[in-house]
């Protein structure tokens, strides 16, 4: 194939898709490149929509991501998601109707929140993972309302401190014996939750929601064992689905989003990559167990890495078969209070805190049976580099 | 040489930038951002890096 003609197109314009689409360039793709993404706006950055602009009210403009200037000639195209594919044939069909023929693909569409099937009115239920959610969210914050979150995990507890920041009463209700156990275990997830009650969230934990209740539009929340909570809001925060379904039928591996080798390359007859969210890739660090990483600077690795590989496929050449082994980092921020992770601590069989106390700041040690996986901060985050260090050596 | 501009009005703290160069970017003893504002042309990839990964995108390189 001959690299000048060939074309690539991008689904997703968001973190992943920028960062492959400059990849791409600076592993000297000149063919042309399409962004196909479903959001009406160039890719912006996601996290302070959970923190300091929903408080501050949402200027999608300020979000945007610079964009390199190698990426100046992209074709963006928005507003259409793709809705099927079919990858053998090289084509791709949005909503609107239009085709779109490729060369190569990159998948880039990243992941949406899961919503659950509760009865009730659908006015005032909220998810949040675009700026049109932030914004639609952002109109009920206001002091002396309440909000109900459901689910007590990162994103749950971010809009959970906002809230609170914004004068509403705040109940969160979890399945869960402590908030963001999974990643941070239950003494971490305890004095987190002390945090939180300390400004004055109420938790529920242990509770799922029953029902809606209210006329057109939610007045109250029901949970299961019968207490009533008052809702002028509801924000569902309790898990997230691949945005996959547009490549069914073509006998890939979607079990959880797409399946890739340490290139990013899906295993098919045409070049394709898949990165950020959405993709399922091993990383040599862990075992080489393909795992998605809902982490900030995975979109960014991956993508780096993915533009490589498919710049060389598209020049009928084999990928670099290197292993990636790319650290995960994670933050978030809750009252000032500012969580750092390196790693995988949600696959740790046990925790041990090193420094500091869970109620203060602190860092904790995740391990499994292959040694130390994770390493978390709470306002310690200046002091995690060594840990960070014996991370990569591991 | 390559000028680096941190808009402090956006920057969160947040630290993500330290760990693409730590040698320019560094949370000091308060959780404060201090960087160095000038750095060799040698380290333009790592700063670009680091300015890629802000989430708040407050990193100017020139
Ligand atoms: C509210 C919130 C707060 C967060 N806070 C933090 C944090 O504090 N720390 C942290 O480390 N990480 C955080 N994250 C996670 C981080 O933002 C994500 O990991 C990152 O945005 C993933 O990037 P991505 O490019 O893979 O996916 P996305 O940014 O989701 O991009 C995918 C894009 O593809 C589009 N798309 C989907 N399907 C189609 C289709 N069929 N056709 C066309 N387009 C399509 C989507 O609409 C979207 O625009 C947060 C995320 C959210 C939502
Ligand atoms: S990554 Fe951005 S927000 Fe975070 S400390 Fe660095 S400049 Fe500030």
């Amino acid at each position: 194939m001959n690299s000048v003609a060939a074309s690539v197109v991008v689904v997703g314009a968001g973190l992943g898709g920028l960062r492959t689409a400059e990849s791409l360039r600076a592993a000297g793709f000149e063919g042309a490149i399409t962004v196909v993404g479903d959001e009406p706006s160039m890719p912006y950055s996601r996290p302070p929509l959970s923190k300091e602009a929903l408080s501050a009210g949402v200027q999608v403009a300020e979000l945007e991501f610079r964009r390199k200037p190698s990426v100046a000639d992209v074709n963006w195209q928005f507003g259409s998601p793709v809705i099927s594919s079919d990858l053998a044939a090289r084509t791709l069909t949005l909503a609107d109707g239009t085709q779109l023929a490729f060369d190569g693909l990159v998948i880039a569409s990243g992941i949406r929140p899961r919503r659950l099937p509760i009865p009730g009115p659908e006015a005032g239920r909220y998810v949040l993972r675009t700026s049109h959610d932030a914004i639609g969210l952002r109109n009920y914050l206001a002091p002396g309302r309440s909000a109900v979150i459901m689910g007590a995990g990162f994103i749950g507890c971010e809009v959970a401190a906002t809230a609170r920041g914004l004068g509403c009463e705040v109940h969160v209700v979890a399945i869960d014996e402590q908030p963001m156990i999974r990643p941070l275990g239950a003494e971490l997830g305890r004095g987190l939750r002390e945090r939180h009650e300390h400004h004055g969230v109420d938790f529920h934990l242990g509770r799922t929601v029953q029902e809606f209740l209210g006329g057109d539009h939610i007045t109250s929340v029901l949970l299961d064992d019968g207490t009533e909570l008052p809702a002028s809001v509801v924000v569902e925060a309790v898990g997230s689905v691949c945005n996959v379904e547009w490549l069914e039928g073509n006998g890939l591996d979607l079990t959880d989003g797409v399946l890739v080798d340490q290139g990013m390359v899906v295993d098919f007859e045409v070049p394709i990559v898949a990165v950020g969210d959405v993709a399922r890739h091993p990383n040599s660090l862990f075992g080489n167990i393909p795992r998605r990483i809902e982490h900030w600077n995975m979109p960014t690795e991956t993508g780096r890495r993915a533009g490589v590989s498919l710049a060389a496929l598209l020049r009928g050449e084999q990928p670099d078969q290197g292993p990636f082994s790319a650290m995960p980092a994670f933050w978030s921020d809750q009252y000032h209070h500012k969580i750092q992770s390196f790693g995988m601590p949600g696959i740790a069989t046990s925790s041990q805190l090193v420094e500091g106390s869970a109620d203060e700041a602190c860092i904790f040690e995740y391990s499994d049976d292959t040694g130390l996986v994770g390493i978390v901060g709470v306002d310690r985050t200046a002091e995690l580099a060594p840990y960070r260090k014996q991370l990569l050596e591991r | 040489m390559v000028t680096i501009t941190v808009d402090m009005d956006k920057c969160q703290h947040y630290g993500q930038c330290c760990f693409e160069a730590d040698d320019v970017f560094a949370l000091n003893d308060d959780g404060q951002l201090e960087y160095v504002k000038e750095v060799d042309g040698s380290r333009r990839a790592d700063v670009e890096s680091a300015a890629d990964v802000c989430p708040m995108q407050a990193i100017t390189v020139e």
